[in-house]
C-alpha cells in the first residue's frame, strides 16, 4: 500500500522559509499571493494491513514534531 | 568521576566536548556510540555534542533521538544523572522529549557562527552555579536550526519556574524570549545551543564557558 505523509507547520509557527519564497514570488511579479508554507512529504509503501493506528503512531513518533508540525495521511492506494 | 559522551553519526564537536571534560575533570570521558543499547555502569554525567546527527535528516535530532542509546540516557536523566546537550544535543534533547519545545530553522534562514553575548538567568543549576545571576558571558554558537520555539503556555511554565538558564542579548536565530538554554524540570538536563566546550582556554579567545563544567562537575572532581 502506498501512502503519503504530509508534515506542514502548525499555522501559527512561523515559516522563514515559506516567507522567503514568498518574496521571491512577490519578486517575479505575482502579486495575489497571500501566504506561502513549506512542508514535507514523506512516500512510504507499507504493507497492506497496515492500520491506520500504526500509521499514526509512526507520524507521531518521528515523522512530525508535533510541537511545531501538523500531519496528515493520505492513503494512495493499494499495490 | 566517570562521564561520557555519546556520538552519533554526525556528530563533529564530541572531541571538544571530550577534551573539556578532560581538562575540568582531570580524566578521560568514556566515548558512547549511538548503537549501544546501555550506558557504562555508575555515570556520573552524559554530554550530548554538537555536530549533524544524521545529517539532520527528517529534522535536526529527530533520528538521533529515536537511536538505541538514547532510551539509556532518558533512563539516567530520570535517575537524576546531569545531562547536557549542546546545540545539535539539545535538539537532541527536545526530540526526545527530555526537554520541550522544538528547535526551528533560523529566522534569517542563515547559519549563524560567531561568539554570542548571553545572560545567565538562572544561577543556581548545577550547570550554572560557577555563574552570577544576571551576569553577561560570551560563548559561541554555530548552528541552522537554533530557533527555541515553544507555546506561550510552556515558555510562560519554563520562565515561572526557572528554567530558562540562558538568554541571547542579541537573539540571532529567533528564539522565542531570546531562550538559548533551558532546563528540565528536576534541574538535571540542560540543552544550549551556544558550545561552552568551545570557550574553556584561552586560546579559544574566551573561557567563559569552562565554569559551566566547573560548576556542573563541582562535587564530582575530587
Amino acid at each position: 500500500m502506498k501512502v503519503r505523509i504530509h508534515v506542514s507547520l502548525k499555522p501559527g509557527v512561523l515559516d522563514p522559509q515559506g516567507r522567503a519564497v514568498h518574496h521571491a514570488l512577490e519578486g517575479l511579479g505575482y502579486d495575489g499571493v497571500k501566504d506561502v508554507r513549506i512542508g514535507r512529504q514523506v512516500e512510504m509503501d507499507v504493507a497492506d494491513d497496515t492500520g491506520d493506528a500504526a500509521l499514526d503512531e509512526m507520524c507521531r513518533r518521528l515523522l512530525a514534531n508535533t510541537v511545531i508540525e501538523d500531519y496528515r495521511i493520505e492513503k494512495v492506494g493499494v499495490a | 568521576m566517570k562521564s561520557a559522551v555519546i556520538t552519533f553519526p554526525g556528530s563533529n564537536c564530541d572531541r571538544d566536548m571530550a577534551v573539556a571534560l578532560r581538562q575540568v575533570s582531570g580524566r578521560d570521558p568514556l566515548r558512547v556510540w549511538h548503537g549501544d543499547a546501555d550506558l557504562p555502569d555508575g555515570l556520573d554525567f552524559i554530554a550530548l555534542p554538537g555536530g549533524f546527527s544524521y545529517g539532520d535528516y527528517l529534522r535536526s535530532g529527530a533520528m538521533a533521538a529515536n537511536s538505541p542509546i538514547m532510551r539509556s540516557v532518558a533512563a539516567a536523566a530520570a535517575r537524576g544523572v546531569p545531562v547536557l546537550g549542546v546545540c545539535n544535543g539539545f535538539q537532541v534533547l527536545t526530540e526526545a522529549g527530555l526537554l520541550p519545545g522544538a528547535l526551528m530553522r533560523n529566522a534569517r534562514q542563515t547559519f549563524i557562527c560567531r561568539t554570542v553575548e548571553l545572560r545567565v538567568e538562572n544561577a543556581e543549576s548545577r550547570f550554572t552555579r560557577a555563574y552570577e545571576p544576571g551576569e553577561t558571558i560570551r560563548i559561541p554558537v554555530a548552528h541552522h536550526d537554533g530557533n527555541y520555539y515553544a507555546d506561550q503556555t510552556v515558555l510562560d511554565r519554563l520562565e515561572g519556574e526557572g528554567r530558562v538558564a540562558f538568554r541571547y542579548l542579541d537573539n540571532a536565530n529567533g528564539s522565542q524570549r531570546d531562550i538559548a538554554g533551558i532546563l528540565n524540570e528536576a534541574g538535571n538536563v540542560l540543552g544550549m545551543m551556544p558550545h561552552p566546550e568551545r570557550a574553556v582556554e584561552e586560546a579559544h579567545g574566551g573561557t567563559d564557558g569552562r565554569r559551566l563544567f566547573e560548576g556542573a562537575l563541582r562535587e564530582l572532581v575530587g
